[in-house]
């Protein structure tokens, strides 16, 4: 059995799952010191399912506490920042763009010293030890062990980011090193930035990591532990001290992924319906779409995969006004104070809950709605809900034709049965809590994005290599070999050139692999 | 004279984007080359086109090499001030003034770099008000101006000098080949010319142009409304040409080139309809079916894709299925659309057998065309 926790802002969410069964599941608030939260959360769980502990084989958390960091700028650690570029790239060193308090915050020391390589695969220069021994002794002399490392076109080839990690454990034995082709793709500036931040992370990940891990203990728990990254797979806990930074986009994936785990569909529209907004996003073969451009993190511009989400301002509290005869929701909403301010609760303010009230969709509610408030102007105003969440629909569709839509979340219940453009309206059971199913659910994946020669007397053989290279990986990182597939292939010639090379994008994820059964079972 | 100064990057290089009409490259890394040389104190000054002495000479600066590679080597710095030197060197006299080669895209701030870092002015003129593919496409070689002295310099600070190149398509073949064997990236010198000529042959005022743009995009995203209708506030000939969301994008490189088609399915009032644009880095034609009157608009006009989240020009690498957008026509500086001009951008030497039949007016707003 697996269980999944959901770190949120104001919820905790933890399930425990059996395959693709919810046996039991839990909400409790989130604590200022998150750990407090989740070990409430996971005893609770455990109690009330009165399962045996040593039943529960892995748990899978997602958590936003690391993008929390990097945005409070807490708790990060001063970075030792290596670029691998000289003679190249002096017009905009590390760190350039970032805003001047998360640079106060990691407090780098930045070194550039020669390296790199071409598209080609030709050094643009070689890499010099006893430079990188100099850079690493002035990280050390300020008490500094984390250093990010970034070469130029070091997905086309490692190995100069992978010396020079060496040789900065020659000088830092306690070194913690992230190499920039370990965390981001093509586009030196934005890999470099991720690397940063996840070196800044240090501490934050080890704190949280090792306390979560603690709290399995205290409570008898001897389960795997992992955590969800930004394209919805799973990274093993002593992996993700590595590269915390993975994890900073998992919270609307994990909505998506449970969704479409609870559901067993693969491709489909969510709708995820909360108090204050309605978060739309789509699935493809079971995975949430990711977002085209470059994702800003806290102002730092990086080239994660993040999901396409729409966000409208349409949930529970969304204030209802009149308008020229029609109806306009939100995008305002009175939020956590719907229980005071809705007129069901006796408040002043024309929620959209009020109008499900109105119109013997919901029963809850401490008042009577005042007159005007009837059934006919409680349908008039989920029509109008129902139009903007038709819209957000149709714009997040990538084909004509009918869709399949999923709603989750606690304001589903706001939608009809019928919408415009789709097929069939799916409302799975504990949708509430669709985000820590999908943490439980999430499997093992891993991707490959490198630069590479497609001439079309190798074509075939090269891409074969490369998708193997990605299914290895997929297994090295938790997956069951009899499950791993590619998932998906992108390639992307580069202009203004000859030959044939090209960048190509492999992913490929396989369910999470058992252990081996335990003995006596 | 006047000045560009740090705070007015962001919109130059915005309207840049819109100008590079699907090409040019993202300005994004030329900026903050441009901002932390600023920050230095350097200084960048633009003049009018009438303002050098006639016996002024100057470099026509740009960088060259494929985008995809620019994102990895990151611009070096001092690369475009040497090539200002190398260029006197081989005139015999120094350089008087910088003459920008394409506004469009990145290479829009390449020669406000060469002008912060050699602090010679930048005169505010350009050869083909938008950005396009090769050497030959701008209004100095369209005239018959000779790509002489062309210079490339890589980013280790090689330099190659070419010199009796016969012609632009010739020199468009030699230095791709040599961008190619500097790395995939090169600063660019296209030729020398002098006042006269930039008078003469660029088309003035592109410069502003694009600083407008971007200035009323600005303006247009504080009060909430689309960055069109920004663009269209600042180029008065703007069409507003279709509304929809990518749902294909066919990409192949054809001889170096990144060539392909989007097909935009219609959205709001465009339901129903679909819109197919080719590229070739640039956007070249915009079709809603096979016949010639489906033609919406074809170059040299200029074809812009606002992505609708973010409001900023796309350029068609950027370009992928799900992303909304509002397409947009602008009518072409009328130097571009003389015979002479379309013989070279012109839908026909881009390989399409269509006639080319222009949006109303003139990219600048400017009148007529003269005599």
């Amino acid at each position: 059995m697996h269980v999944g926790v959901d770190v949120g802002g104001t919820h905790t969410d933890a399930v425990l799952m059996d395959g693709r069964r919810v046996v039991a599941w839990v909400k409790v608030a989130t604590t200022e010191d998150v750990a407090t939260g989740i070990e409430q959360a996971l005893a609770e769980l455990v109690r009330s399912a009165s399962v045996p502990a040593e039943r529960v084989e892995a748990v899978m958390l997602g958590t936003t506490q690391f993008a929390n960091a990097i945005v409070q700028g807490r708790g990060l650690v001063r970075v030792g920042v290596l670029r691998l570029a000289l003679p190249i790239g002096t017009a905009i060193p590390p760190l350039e763009d970032w805003p001047p308090d998360l640079v106060r915050a990691v407090d780098p020391v930045v070194r550039q010293v020669h390296g790199g390589f071409e598209v080609i695969g030709t050094p643009v220069a070689e890499v010099d030890p006893e430079e990188i021994r100099d850079a690493a002794r002035a990280f050390r002399a300020q008490g500094i062990r984390d250093v990010a490392i970034t070469g130029v076109f070091s997905p086309v080839d490692p190995s100069q980011e992978r010396l020079a990690a060496d040789l900065v454990r020659e000088v830092i034995p306690e070194a913690r090193v992230s190499l920039g082709y370990d965390i981001g793709s093509l586009g030196l500036l934005q890999r470099e930035n991720a690397c940063v931040l996840n070196a800044a992370l240090g501490d934050v990940a080890e704190r949280v990591v090792d306390g979560f891990s603690a709290a399995l203990r205290r409570l008898g728990l001897t389960a795997r532990l992992y955590l969800t990254q930004n394209d919805g797979t799973l990274m093993a806990a002593d992996l993700a001290k590595r590269y915390p930074v993975r994890t900073v986009g998992s919270g609307p994936t994990n909505s998506m992924r449970g969704a479409a785990a609870i559901t067993g569909i693969r491709d489909a529209v969510v709708v995820d319906v909360g108090g204050t907004t309605t978060d739309v996003g789509v699935l493809v073969a079971g995975f949430p779409r990711p977002a085209a451009v470059y994702v800003s993190l806290a102002g730092v511009t990086t080239n994660f995969r993040m999901p396409d989400v729409l966000s409208l301002g349409l949930g529970g509290g969304s204030r209802v006004r009149e308008e020229d005869g029609g109806v306009r929701i939100g995008p305002d909403s009175v939020g956590y104070r719907l229980t005071e301010e809705a007129l069901a609760f006796g408040g002043t303010a024309v929620t959209l809950t009020d109008a499900a009230v109105a119109a013997g969709r919901l029963a809850l509610g401490t008042h009577p709605l005042p007159p005007g408030r009837d059934r006919a102007w409680g349908e008039r105003v989920l029509a109008e809900a129902a139009r903007m969440a038709e819209e957000a629909i149709d714009r997040m569709k990538t084909q004509a034709g009918e869709v399949t839509a999923v709603l989750v979340g606690g304001g589903s219940v706001l939608l009809p049965d019928a919408l415009e453009g789709v097929r069939e309206v799916v409302r799975p059971p504990h949708a509430q809590v669709a985000n820590a199913v999908g943490a439980a659910l999430a499997q093992v994946g891993a991707e490959i994005d490198r630069v590479a020669d497609l001439d079309p007397a190798h074509r075939a053989e090269r891409l074969g290599a490369l998708r193997q290279e990605a299914m290895e990986r997929a297994v090295e990182a938790g997956a069951d070999p009899a499950t791993v597939e590619v998932v998906e292939v992108e390639e992307t010639p580069f202009t203004y050139m000859p030959g044939h090379q090209v960048r190509v994008r492999v992913r490929a994820v396989g369910d999470l692999a058992a252990l081996p059964a335990p003995a006596g079972r | 004279m006047r000045e560009i100064r740090e705070e007015d990057i962001g919109a130059v290089a915005e309207g840049a984007a819109v100008l590079g009409a699907g090409g040019g490259g993202s300005p994004y890394q030329s900026a903050l080359v441009l901002r932390r040389l600023m920050r230095q104190g350097a200084r960048v000054r633009v003049v009018d086109a009438s303002e050098p002495a006639s016996d002024e000479v100057g470099p026509i600066l740009a960088g060259m090499g494929a985008p995809t590679v620019g994102i990895e080597r990151l611009p070096t710095a001092g690369r475009f001030g040497h090539l200002v030197e190398a260029v006197g060197r081989a005139l015999g006299r120094p350089a008087g003034f910088i003459a920008i080669g394409e506004i469009g895209g990145g290479n829009a701030i390449s020669p406000l770099i060469g002008s912060a870092e050699s602090g010679l002015p930048v005169v505010d003129a350009d050869p083909m008000g938008r950005a396009f593919p090769e050497l030959q496409m701008n209004t100095y070689m369209i005239a018959g101006l000779r790509p002489q002295p062309l210079l490339l310099e890589d980013a280790k600070g090689v330099t190659a000098l070419l010199e009796h190149l016969p012609d632009a398509r010739t020199a468009e073949r030699y230095a791709r080949a040599l961008t190619w064997a500097m790395g995939g990236g090169a600063g660019l010198v296209l030729a020398a010319v002098n006042a006269d000529q930039v008078r003469h042959l660029a088309i003035p005022g592109t410069l502003s142009l694009a600083e407008a743009i971007g200035r009323a995009m600005e303006r247009a995203r504080r009060r909430h409304a689309p960055t069109s209708e920004g663009v269209a506030e600042a180029v008065a000939g703007t069409r507003h040409l279709f509304y929809g969301k990518v749902v294909d994008v066919e990409r192949r490189t054809a001889a170096g080139f990144a060539r392909g088609t989007i097909r935009i399915e219609g959205l709001g009032s465009r339901r129903g309809q679909e819109l197919r644009i080719d590229f070739q880095n640039e956007y070249l034609i915009a079709r809603t079916g096979d016949r010639m009157e489906d033609v919406l608009l074809a170059v040299p006009d200029l074809l812009v894709l606002l992505e609708e989240e973010s409001g900023r020009a796309l350029g068609s690498e950027a370009v992928r299925y799900g992303l909304r957008v509002d397409v947009l026509g602008l009518p072409a500086a009328w130097e571009m659309k003389t015979e002479a001009a379309l013989a070279v951008v012109g839908p026909k030497a881009f390989g399409y057998d269509v006639d080319f039949r222009p949006l109303p007016g003139d990219l600048l707003g400017r009148a007529a065309v003269p005599a």
